[in-house]
């Protein structure tokens, strides 16, 4: 069957509608949380527990957020906390700072602030001297975003 | 670049005491554009060390979700005496250092 002049503009309409898609996405995803995390921890369970991460659940201005991360930890020679992670869920990309302490740190704490784009999960992932990783999440609500303002 | 550095003038031995650092940054993500829509592009410190008497107590690598004028507390034992050295890495060989002093009794 010939196509005819209707069946033929129908069809180059429907095409327009197809959306445009951006080439970079404006935020990360849960899957690039996950990648990000994965690339610290590697294959290695983590477990819920030993850390803490003090953030207020509500904040008004994402561009500076105080955010505390201290882990149970005695931090003697034989164990203490290599490390933490802070990652983030909706930011533009999904790290938000590594710290690493050693034995002679004596408190398994940090202090920072952070930036945040959006009402989004904040994770915090503890490596411990014998190889476990221990994390705690926690879900912000952010009223005015960081990092979408343009400019002057 | 300035930086304000807080550290105890004295301690105890084997007191844990705490460092707070700030300096002053822009911290630009490289994700903001301009009204005309071009590309910001990224201006951040990377990388913060903390040296007590030449040894690393700590490191920190930094991102663009860390809030401009980097802000960073943590924790060591008081030793000795002696000076903390403060190491601010950034793009675009952004390079700044501080020092401060403690005495340990």
């Amino acid at each position: 069957m010939p196509t005819t002049r209707r069946q033929f503009l129908t069809l180059a309409g429907s095409v327009t509608v197809i959306p445009i898609v951006t080439p970079r996405p404006v935020e990360a995803t849960p899957a690039m949380l996950n990648t990000a995390i994965r690339n610290i921890v590697g294959e290695a369970p983590i477990r819920t527990g030993k850390v803490k991460l003090d953030i207020p659940p509500l904040v008004e201005n994402g561009n500076t957020v105080p955010m505390t991360v201290s882990v149970a930890s005695p931090m003697t020679a034989d164990d203490y906390v290599k490390s933490i992670h802070v990652f983030n869920e909706k930011n533009p990309q999904p790290n938000i700072g590594h710290f690493y302490l050693s034995p002679s740190s004596g408190r398994a704490q940090i202090s920072t602030r952070i930036r945040l784009a959006d009402t989004q999960k904040v994770v915090a992932i503890a490596r411990l001297s014998d190889g476990s990783f221990w994390q705690v999440a926690a879900d912000i609500v952010v009223t005015l975003a960081a990092c979408t303002e343009e400019v002057n | 670049m300035a930086a304000l550095i807080n550290v105890p003038a004295k301690a105890k031995r084997g007191d844990i005491i705490e460092i707070r650092t700030l300096t002053s940054h822009i911290m630009e993500t490289g994700f903001r554009h301009t009204v005309d829509g071009a590309l910001v592009p990224r201006d951040i410190i990377t990388s913060f060390t903390c040296r007590y008497n030449g040894t690393e107590i700590f490191r920190a690598d930094l991102f663009p979700a860390i809030a401009a004028n980097p802000y960073l507390s943590f924790f060591t034992v008081a030793r000795e005496s002696g000076k903390f050295e403060f190491e601010w890495i950034g793009d675009n060989g952004y390079s700044s250092t501080a020092s401060a002093s403690i005495t340990v009794e």
